[in-house]
């Protein structure tokens, strides 16, 4: 190997180093950046300015699926081959890339021109087949485009009413109201309000955002902290790239209504390596924030993942904005207390952080006026797959799934339709028996059904569900973060059998194997990924046994 | 402060902190552990030790959860049984548990079988034979996290290794997978100290195993003074 210039490498890092091991993601994504992967002797200088035993590099490097210890190509291309893309025939579309330039999926040429990869979800399944492309460290999307589009429907538009035409700048955007207000409100009225809205986390865990509040003001510390959870990642989903990508001021704004609330002064926001484009247009908007002094008594610093889904999960996005593997974090202490660095944190979704001005300005009782009264507010429907209209959709809460699936034109090609997977990979699947069901919390929890993160991904009456559930199979196989015993190896059992299943190979007791790994997975995980891992799977065991039969 | 609550039926009393394993092992009241080690931060990895506390929505790790006033803790439900005898069937189409006697143990408890999981992948290495005083098989690596723990901030401060991978590819490493002797280790042996399945072992003790006699593995030399004439 050729010797490895460290020049440009110091004053590219320079800036993190007072961060020290929290700044070591930043790091090695600016390194990564000069030499198109993370070479020995440039990890080894990262690992010493920044003060990090090589190890504990290594063991971060070796932890995010888009850090390279070994060269890539000039040019990387990316498909999604996660379930709404596959139905676009993205299998399809790699075979015929690789073809065309004589290599195999996951493979370099020998000239370190191109890379070709299979993805996981990368969050533009209305658009599928996604596909994302860097060359020579530009990125673009689809046929080139610097950014995807935003398809944005819906009978409101609450929390879209800035989305659908491009970045909305702050002289768009207006002042922040809701802030302003916020502001001549002690921080514990503010709390009030937001509890009397009755917003829930718009992540997947629907946990009362006022009560997460209460618990960070209460919490006495030197150092409080409020983060945005970007770090959209649940194949299916992809409202938080277009709130961020065209109305970014009302996150923002989010963000420093909850910090008022607490009592923060610094604030994180994380979002998915897969969005780079996003980087950009949070940077200009957090400058206009500034230039408009919105940003006094608190600031906000945006971290980039580098491909885990698991850093989605809170504590383990902690723990990698702490510059550390996405390991997730036990359960009590809970982040209120606990959080980033061991301080009290607020930490919640983008769209439960959209929804926050919304709240203070129109007031609680207003906004309770959307939606009914066990699930107030306007919500967000990802919707794709085998649809006419893909896209995102907003709704009061309360609308049926037929009522949804009709906006977006009905099942594509006028065909029956199959079944519909709730909630993401870690949901569950729906069928024409659920159509009348309410899109609320409590009238999907009475179904069985989980709301989650908001997907609707249809399914027509032609599709092979056990491929659906491979290729699930294959996510929950890749995305594990490998701590717990019951996820690292639950998740890789099940893949093997959903695998041969798909193959029309199921051996005999599959079925059981299935199950017993599903419920020690779901019973026994430590948190969220392993504890759904299985969700969708026995949902389709329940609805299609029959799927899972020993073929003779 | 004394605490009162009910393990599988029984009035039992803990002091505050206790842990839910503390307690029971007090009574006498057997659950297995893996990843569990005194010397070591709990970090509940291995979830062998899970129970069921009434009231919580999935099973608890009792190394970790503290003993509370009025809870209600089952140390062998059904759910309990299924999630441990599962857990050491995917172990066993995991990794060579040929020298993990206390899970072989465990195994037959349980009922569990080494051939639940047909055709599954195993997670293979070579052995790594690169220093002069232990030898790492990570075949034999269940992952309880104990070496890197005590080689980091549970004793030792070395950090010589850590994680390659992630998930089911997850094995321990060395920064780009650099032999033991190019490392920061020290060869403290606190790693092989911890280790429960023969995965990290003494040279010798290998050595010995492959069919070495002491007497070539000790290629002896006493180091006699070299005196100067006078």
């Amino acid at each position: 190997m050729s010797e490895i210039d460290l020049a440009p490498l110091k004053p590219a890092i320079e800036r993190y180093i007072p961060l020290g091991r929290s700044g070591l993601l930043p790091a090695l994504h600016a390194a990564q950046k000069i030499y198109g992967w993370l070479p020995e002797s440039v990890a080894a200088e990262v690992a010493k300015k920044l003060r990090v035993p090589l190890a504990d590099v290594h063991g971060v490097i070796e932890f995010y699926a888009l850090f390279y210890n070994e060269p890539l190509g000039r040019k990387v291309i990316r498909v999604c081959t996660d379930p709404a893309c596959a139905l676009k025939d993205a299998d399809g579309l790699l075979t015929k890339l690789c073809k065309q330039h004589d290599i195999e999926p996951h493979h370099t040429t020998g000239d370190l021109s191109l890379t070709i990869e299979p993805s996981p979800c990368l969050g533009m399944c209305e658009l599928a087949p996604a596909v994302w492309t860097m060359d020579d460290g530009q990125w673009t999307v689809g046929d080139g485009e610097a950014r995807p589009r935003s398809m944005v429907y819906g009978p409101i538009r609450e929390l879209t009413k800035n989305c659908g035409n491009g970045t909305t700048s702050l002289k768009q955007y207006g002042e922040y109201k809701g802030l302003q207000k916020a502001i001549t409100m002690q921080p514990k009225a503010v709390v009030e309000e937001i509890k009397a809205s009755g917003l829930v986390g718009r992540g997947g865990a629907a946990f009362p955002t006022g009560i997460k509040w209460e618990g960070a003001l209460n919490a006495e510390a030197d150092q409080k902290y409020v983060i945005c959870n970007a770090d959209e990642s649940e194949p299916g989903t992809f409202k938080d790239r277009i709130l961020l990508l065209d109305d970014p001021h009302s996150t923002i704004e989010g963000m420093c209504i909850a910090a008022h609330a607490i009592g923060a002064t610094k604030g994180y926001l994380y979002t998915r390596a897969e969005y780079p484009y996003i980087v950009p247009v949070l940077e200009n908007a957090l400058s206009e924030a500034r230039e408009a002094g919105y940003l006094k008594d608190f600031d906000i610093e945006i971290r980039v993942g580098a491909g885990a889904y698991i850093c989605g999960e809170e504590t383990a996005l902690f723990e990698s904005i702490e510059g550390k593997r996405g390991f997730p974090r036990i359960k009590p202490p809970f982040p209120t207390t606990h959080g980033v660095f061991g301080k009290p944190t607020v930490i919640n979704n983008v769209e439960t952080l959209c929804n926050v001005p919304l709240i203070i300005s129109m007031g609680s009782a207003e906004y309770r006026k959307i939606g009914t009264e066990k699930s107030p507010g306007p919500k967000l429907f990802c919707v794709s797959g085998d649809v006419t209209k893909p896209g995102m959709y907003e709704v009061p809460f309360g609308v049926s799934l037929r009522e949804v699936l009709e906006m977006a034109g009905g099942v594509a090609g006028g065909k029956n339709l199959k079944s519909v997977l709730f909630g993401g990979a870690a949901g569950a699947f729906a069928t024409s028996d659920h159509l009348d069901v309410k899109m609320t919390f409590e009238d999907l929890r009475a179904a069985g059904l989980p709301l989650g993160s908001g997907v609707v991904m249809v399914f027509d009456g032609t599709r092979d569900m056990r491929d659906v559930l491979k290729r699930l199979g294959r996510f929950f196989a890749h995305e594990s973060c490998g701590k717990c015993y019951p996820c690292q190896m639950g998740t890789q059992r099940q893949k093997e059998i959903l695998d041969r299943v798909a193959d029309g190979k199921a051996q005999k007791d599959d079925f059981i194997r299935l199950q017993d790994v599903g419920w020690t997975m779901t019973d026994a995980s430590i948190c969220g990924l392993g504890q759904t891992a299985a969700s969708a799977t026995m949902s389709a065991m329940k609805l299609w046994p029959e799927l899972f039969e020993v073929k003779s | 402060m004394t605490i009162t609550f009910i393990m599988d039926g029984k009035e039992v009393t803990a002091q505050d902190g206790q842990t839910l394993l503390d307690v029971a092992r007090e009574n006498g009241i057997d659950i297995p552990t893996i990843c569990f080690h005194e010397a070591t931060t709990a970090n509940a990895v291995c979830r062998i030790c899970v129970v069921e506390v009434e009231g919580q929505r999935v099973l608890q790790p009792s190394c970790i959860v503290k003993a509370a006033t009025n809870m209600k803790v089952q140390t062998r439900s059904e759910k309990v049984i299924r999630a441990r005898k599962t857990i050491l069937e995917m172990l066993a189409a995991t990794m060579d548990l040929s020298e993990a006697v206390e899970i072989q143990t465990m195994m037959k408890e349980y009922g569990a079988s080494d051939g639940r999981f047909p055709d599954a992948e195993k997670r293979l290495s070579d052995v790594k034979d690169d220093n002069p005083m232990y030898i790492r098989d990570y075949s034999k690596c269940l992952l309880c996290w104990r070496c890197v723990q005590v080689c980091a901030d549970d004793a030792q401060y070395t950090f010589a290794i850590n994680f390659d991978g992630r998930g089911y590819e997850t094995q321990i490493g060395t920064f780009f997978d650099k032999a033991i002797p190019e490392t920061s280790c020290v060869l403290c042996g606190q790693c092989v100290g911890v280790c429960p399945t023969g995965a990290l072992k003494p040279k010798r003790e290998y050595l010995l195993e492959q069919g070495k006699t002491p007497a070539e593995i000790s290629v002896m030399n006493t180091g006699k003074k070299q005196r100067k004439p006078r």
